[in-house]
């Protein structure tokens, strides 16, 4: 298989992850779609790394992968922090930060 | 140890003293600060004495010395250094200021007693010492200038003293503002110096200057004038003279200090010290000698009708200052700083006892309240007469010698000078007059209420505490003078004092008598030898035909005063009903402050007004409301993009992203 193939479901993925951020209001459902976001850019990653013939991008995967885990970290505390206080889970009503 | 190394240390005591009491408010009970204040200055007169001694031990050629202790500026071809200059000017300044000053501090240690402000009185009167002994010791026209500064700033805080007073704050700030309209021209002067000769340093530049200038050039000549603004600001003469009489509203000591006794000599010093220049600037030096003349005289006839005591006084310093600016000016320079050494002694004399008088009045002022103190106050009318005497020129006394060898030079150098001789023995003849007005005015006659409660009771006359010159109630919780009074029968410390300056003050003179022995005229010989001028020398006969002049018009001032004030107290009145012209200028001071409003101030606010109302209004507010528009109107509008949606913000990113990378995309391809 060609890198393209690889590359054109990473954009699939990425561009679901978007729309997903875009349109839904839960937030651990925007938390998911960051995840697939992350992970589509991982694979992009991989496969290049693949297609040059050396570890840097695989490398960069497994970062992007902490990172990926310490921003889960934080958005599920945010999270339960919102549940907590019985505020509504729905990032539209969240607008205290309006200009 | 060497003369420099006393001369350091001749700084450094006031300098501790003002920080230690300064810093020390706190701790130190108010008389260990009066103690520690008088005990610096009198060990920096005593490093001083040992200087002296030192430079005596030396030949007189080689009596000049420059010290340094660090490099205050170096880079560019200026090299400043923190050096100072010891010789015998430098010196006799040195001794004349802390030697009067210690006397002073001794005598304020009892007349301030029971002010709020001890301390602050203290380490003001310090720091002033140590302002005026750093202008006299610079090395350099830096130096100079940071000490001219300090004394200014020192006479403003201590004229300012009684903060509460407005009329003593209005009197402060313009002491300042004038005395910095001088600063500005000894700056000037400096930059000029240095652009012409390249250095600052007073060994350099006087060595130079004859090969640099010509002979009344143009640039010697301004640097000349613009030395001259200064001196006159510092020294009151015409026509910045005007903050002199306003500075009376400090307290006595202070008046004693530094508005008769040393700062306003600074001037005079300073001409003595530059006497290289003005030599080769000989119309300057003119000019500065006739302005003494105007001042000597102006003031002089003010004197004549002052009625508050103590501006009487400060009127008759100026005239005095007038006369040592002439004596400088002209050439007969070791008899300017005689005169200037005599009259420290009998005019911080003459201060001490008003000041003993006035606080006998309760603060009164106003000599035409008071009377018959001849009788309430021994020692004070005796000192008051003492100085009144030596002020008079009376023979024997100091102001005898020393006025007159001024006069005998101007004889003696001839042609036009003849002037300065004529009309400074006028000057003399309306010195001794409104000396014994002052002196018959107060000491004889039948006692007034104060002076009658003096003798009745012992005890000094008790009132609300007024302002003199507004007459205002005063609060004596802060900063005003204590609700006590403190005359110098009632305290050692002023009795000492003003003891020790009546016995200078009487016999002062003794050391230069014509054709007897010329202490100062030789020790301060090596200082001007380098001057043509001093060459000319009044013979000896010369000079006692002058003594006898001027001691004759002594007598005829005092008999003149006696006449008007004790044998015929009715004429002054008549006098003025005749010459109701001549007196209503003289009271009003000659219009100098009005002619200086209408001339300088009032077109200095116009121009002020005329900025504020079209430079400030429209170019100033237009850029800054201008701006503020400007930043308001694109606030407004990014504003409306932060709607707290977090999916909006989302958009924005991916959106910019998307836009950048189609951007790319497009022109890579």
């Amino acid at each position: 298989m060609t890198t393209e193939w690889y590359i054109v479901l990473s954009s699939l993925l990425f561009a679901i992850g978007a729309t997903g951020i875009l349109i839904r209001r839960s937030p651990v459902v925007i938390l998911l779609c960051l995840e697939l976001m992350l992970n589509a850019g991982n694979l992009a990653l991989v496969a290049f790394s693949r297609m040059v013939g050396n570890q840097e991008g695989q490398i960069f995967a497994l970062i992007v992968m902490v990172i990926a885990a310490c921003e889960v970290v934080v958005g599920l505390g945010l999270i339960v922090a919102i549940f907590r206080r019985r505020l509504p889970l729905n990032v539209d009503d969240l607008r205290e930060l309006r200009g | 140890m060497s003369a420099t190394a006393w001369a350091w240390l001749v700084l450094l005591f006031p300098l501790l003293g003002s920080i230690v009491i300064g810093l020390g408010y706190r701790t130190i009970p108010a008389r260990a600060a009066g103690i520690v204040g008088t005990a610096a200055i009198a060990l920096s007169f005593a490093c001083g004495i040992a200087a002296l001694v030192n430079l005596l031990g030396e030949h007189p050629e080689a009596r000049h010395h420059a010290a340094s202790l660090w490099d205050y500026a170096s880079a560019a071809g200026l090299d400043i250094k923190l050096g100072i200059f010891v010789d015998p000017l430098s010196i006799f300044m040195v001794l004349v200021v802390t030697g009067v000053s210690t006397l002073i501090h001794l005598y304020s240690f009892g007349y301030m007693q029971s002010d709020e402000g001890y301390h602050r009185f203290f380490s003001y009167l310090n720091f002033f010492v140590f302002s005026m002994l750093l202008l006299v010791l610079a090395g350099n026209f830096v130096l100079l200038t940071v000490g001219w500064a300090f004394v200014g700033f020192a006479s403003y805080a201590l004229i300012s003293f009684w903060y509460r007073r407005a009329t003593a704050t209005a009197a402060g700030m313009k002491a300042f503002v004038i005395n910095v309209v001088g600063d500005i021209g000894l700056v000037l002067a400096a930059f000029l110096i240095f652009r012409e000769i390249g250095s600052f340093d007073y060994g350099t530049v006087f060595a130079k200057a004859p090969d640099v200038f010509a002979t009344n050039g143009w640039t010697v000549t301004a640097i000349c004038l613009l030395l001259l603004l200064g001196a006159f600001a510092k020294s009151a003469q015409l026509p910045l003279h005007t903050w002199l009489p306003d500075a009376m509203e400090g307290p006595t000591p202070v008046s004693a200090l530094i508005h008769a006794a040393t700062m306003v000599t600074a001037g005079v010093y300073l001409i003595a010290r530059t006497h290289t220049l003005f030599v080769l600037a000989p119309t300057a030096a003119d000019i500065a000698a006739f302005t003494g003349l105007a001042t000597l005289l102006v003031a002089g006839t003010i004197a004549l009708v002052m009625t508050d005591l103590k501006r009487a006084i400060a009127y008759s310093t100026m005239s005095q200052i007038g006369y040592m600016v002439v004596g400088v000016s002209i050439g007969a320079y070791s008899a300017g700083m005689f005169h200037l050494m005599t009259h420290a002694f009998f005019k911080a004399l003459l201060f001490m006892a008003a000041g003993s008088i006035i606080a006998a009045m309760a603060n009164e002022q106003s000599i035409d309240k008071m009377s018959g103190f001849g009788k309430a106050m021994r020692f004070t009318s005796a000192m008051l007469l003492i100085g009144g005497l030596a002020l008079a020129a009376f023979p024997g006394t100091s102001g005898f010698f020393s006025k007159d060898e001024i006069l005998a030079y101007a004889t003696a150098r001839g042609g036009m000078y003849e002037i300065f001789t004529v009309l400074g023995y006028v000057g003399a003849l309306l010195t001794a007059i409104y000396t014994f007005r002052l002196v018959f005015r107060i000491l004889p006659g039948v006692p007034c209420k104060e002076a009658q409660e003096l003798i009745d009771t012992g005890h000094v006359a008790h009132e609300e505490p007024r302002n003199p010159a507004t007459g205002e109630i005063e609060d004596t919780d802060v900063g005003f003078p204590g609700a006590e009074h403190h005359i110098a029968e009632q305290s050692w410390s002023m009795k000492v004092a003003m003891g020790v300056l009546g016995f200078l003050a009487l016999v002062g003179g003794l050391v230069q008598i014509p054709g007897v022995d010329d202490v100062i005229g030789k020790f301060l010989e090596p200082v001007f030898a380098n001057s043509p001028l001093s060459e000319i020398q009044p013979s000896v006969s010369a000079d006692w035909v002058g003594l006898g002049i001027g001691g004759a018009i002594s007598v005829l001032g005092i008999a003149i005063a006696y006449f008007f004030y004790v044998a015929q107290p009715a004429t002054p009145a008549i006098l003025i009903q005749r010459l109701r012209p001549l007196y209503t200028l003289l009271v009003n001071k000659w219009y100098f402050d009005e002619a200086i409003d209408f001339l300088v101030v009032r077109p200095a606010l116009a121009i002020g007004r005329f900025a504020n109302r079209t430079f400030e209004r429209v170019v100033v507010g237009g850029l800054v409301t201008g701006t503020e528009d400007i930043v308001g109107t694109a606030g407004r509008v990014v504003r409306t993009v932060q709607s707290g949606f977090v999916r909006g913000y989302a958009l924005l990113l991916i959106g910019g992203f998307a836009g950048l990378a189609l951007y790319f995309l497009l022109s890579a391809s």
